[in-house]
């Protein structure tokens, strides 16, 4: 495959970088490789980590050393496009959109010159995709917000933010975690456990999978929130119907 | 339970060899910090090598024993003590209910590793014990040891055969310079020739902002070509990130998953050991090796590690 790079980070891990911009093309063959190097059956991985460009391969040198691991990657790279991809599942969270949940709903309304309903509109009507995850457990950087509701970060961070507020920093929209300092916009706030460390899986979102927010009422807000990490979050394969 | 803690240290964590296979959503490794000399007490204590031990910050902790146990302590000298005597390290011992394992001040290097054998009662938190501090994940209920603490031990081992050969040489010795062996990449191509060359002759100063996550490092600048800005990817232990100051930073154990600064080397796995025994103002210098001369250097030390689990 042309114009990826094997890069050194150590003796145990190794990067392959497949461009130098964050794009969808990219991410996608991000995506197909991790998939192709879980089914290969090369000796002594330890675990893939995506990122925007690259994916970083941690590898035991005893099971097998960088020379001849670097080839059959390159023999995998070279076989890509015979590997079949499943589509990318979108998951559907749900978010109670403004008052106390989104305290700063108001302000990204006026910042864009539109009624907050509007704001609501637009943030729910596309496909975000999960280009890795990062910073925190289960922060995912999501890509593909419209501009037309792109807002500052705040001037004064914000010490304590809660678990599954929903923000906007730039023209960057994503869900915070966990409990955790943060200078985002504050839309909404969904309550699906994003990251629980006594749930299998811990972590909800995945990269290379789709996040689909849909606004709901205070009723179904707490009706999610009281079943905790019982609650199981719709998704749909990307290009069906959802629910 | 069977330790109970009476003073904390200045930094007391439950670690064993990492969380794994969770950094692709975003969760830090954790782990001890010198995995080497922990396995080393786990062998004295027999234990697994991977088994969960405590790791002591310069400050050691103080504990009670409430029953018996096979202790083996390694990593930087911390001026072990049992009932206020003097113990060795490198060296299983019997302890027995009711004794005291405290810490002078530290002799030297800055981490110790406290093994017990029959290991503790830690529950697994997505596969590990290891505490991750900032997630507050693992180890006990995901924070340092406090006082009035209190562990048990996962299955009680009071005491064990040929005490006698349960010893080995103390590996960590002071040096007026530290050199740390670095394999060149992922981003040396964003340095300049110059700034190459500055990193691999420059001393280099390891400065108070030394935590689990980092050793923020002062000395020459190394220049970038044009940017320390990177689009985010993946962090090893040990790379050497240069953010635009120009001032390395390495990154350890605690360290975040993915990030968006050019890393010129990565420190080769057989040399973290000393890594974790640095502290403030000790001076270190890197010596580049290729890939395959580390491999090569790591998979000799993981044979003799082995022909130690036989004692």
């Amino acid at each position: 495959m042309d114009g990826v790079r094997f890069l050194l980070t150590g003796d145990t891990s190794l990067s392959v970088e497949f461009g130098d911009e964050i794009s969808e093309a990219i991410n996608a063959k991000i995506r197909a490789f991790q998939i192709a190097l879980g089914d290969s059956g090369i000796p002594g991985i330890v675990e893939a980590v995506p990122t925007y460009r690259s994916l970083m391969v941690h590898y035991d040198p005893e099971a097998i050393r960088y020379a001849p691991l670097a080839e059959r990657l390159r023999g995998l790279l070279g076989r890509l496009d015979q590997i079949a991809i499943p589509p990318s599942q979108v998951l559907e969270i749900p978010v109670l959109y403004g008052g106390e949940m989104g305290p700063d709903l108001e302000f990204v309304a006026q910042h864009a010159g539109k009624t907050p309903e509007e704001v609501v509109g637009i943030h729910t009507s596309a496909d975000y995709l999960i280009y890795m995850l990062g910073f925190t457990p289960g922060f995912a950087y999501l890509g593909g917000m419209s501009g037309e509701i792109a807002a500052p970060r705040l001037e004064t961070p914000r010490v304590k933010i809660p678990a599954g507020s929903v923000g906007i920093a730039g023209s960057q929209t994503g869900v915070y975690p966990i409990d955790s300092p943060g200078g985002w916009q504050l839309i909404g706030r969904t309550p699906v456990r994003m990251y629980d460390p006594e749930r299998e899986p811990p972590i909800l979102p995945q990269a290379g999978q789709y996040i689909r927010f849909y606004p709901i009422d205070r009723a179904e807000f707490d009706r999610i929130s009281a079943l905790g990490s019982g609650y199981a979050c719709s998704a749909h394969p990307r290009g069906e119907v959802g629910a | 339970m069977s330790i109970t803690v009476l003073n904390p240290g200045l930094l007391t964590t439950v670690q064993d060899m990492g969380r794994v296979g969770y950094q692709q959503f975003g969760v830090s490794v954790s782990g001890v910090m010198d995995p080497r000399s922990a396995a080393l007490a786990n062998i004295l204590a027999g234990n697994d090598m991977g088994e969960a031990v405590l790791e002591c910050t310069m400050m050691g902790p103080k504990l009670r024993f409430d029953r018996a146990c096979v202790i083996a302590i390694t990593g930087g000298d911390l001026g072990p003590t049992l009932d206020g005597q003097p113990i060795p390290g490198y060296r299983a011992l019997a302890v027995r209910a009711g004794q005291v394992l405290g810490f002078t001040a530290p002799k030297t290097g800055c981490r110790a590793f406290i093994a017990f054998s029959g290991g503790l009662d830690i529950p697994l938190a997505m596969g590990s014990r290891s505490t991750d501090l900032k997630a507050k994940l693992g180890g006990l209920q995901g924070r340092r040891l406090e006082k009035g603490d209190a562990i048990g031990f996962r299955s009680p081992v009071e005491a064990l055969p040929r005490m006698a050969d349960r010893a080995l040489r103390p590996e960590f010795a002071p040096q007026p310079v530290y050199t740390l062996r670095a394999v060149l990449g992922p981003q040396d191509d964003a340095f300049t020739q110059d700034g190459l060359r500055t990193f691999l002759t420059g001393a280099y100063t390891v400065t108070p902002e030394f935590d689990r996550m980092g050793c923020r490092l002062s000395g020459p600048a190394i220049q970038h070509r044009q940017t320390a800005d990177i689009i985010s990817d993946g962090i090893a232990f040990g790379a050497v990130q240069v953010p635009s100051s120009g001032a390395p930073i390495i990154m350890l154990a605690d360290r975040q998953t993915t990030g968006g600064y050019t890393k010129i080397a990565n420190v080769i796995t057989a040399d973290f050991r000393i890594l974790a025994q640095l502290k403030a103002g000790d001076k270190v210098r890197f010596a580049e090796v290729s890939v395959e001369e580390a491999q090569n250097i790591l998979l000799a030390r993981r044979a003799a590690l082995n022909a130690i689990r036989s004692i």
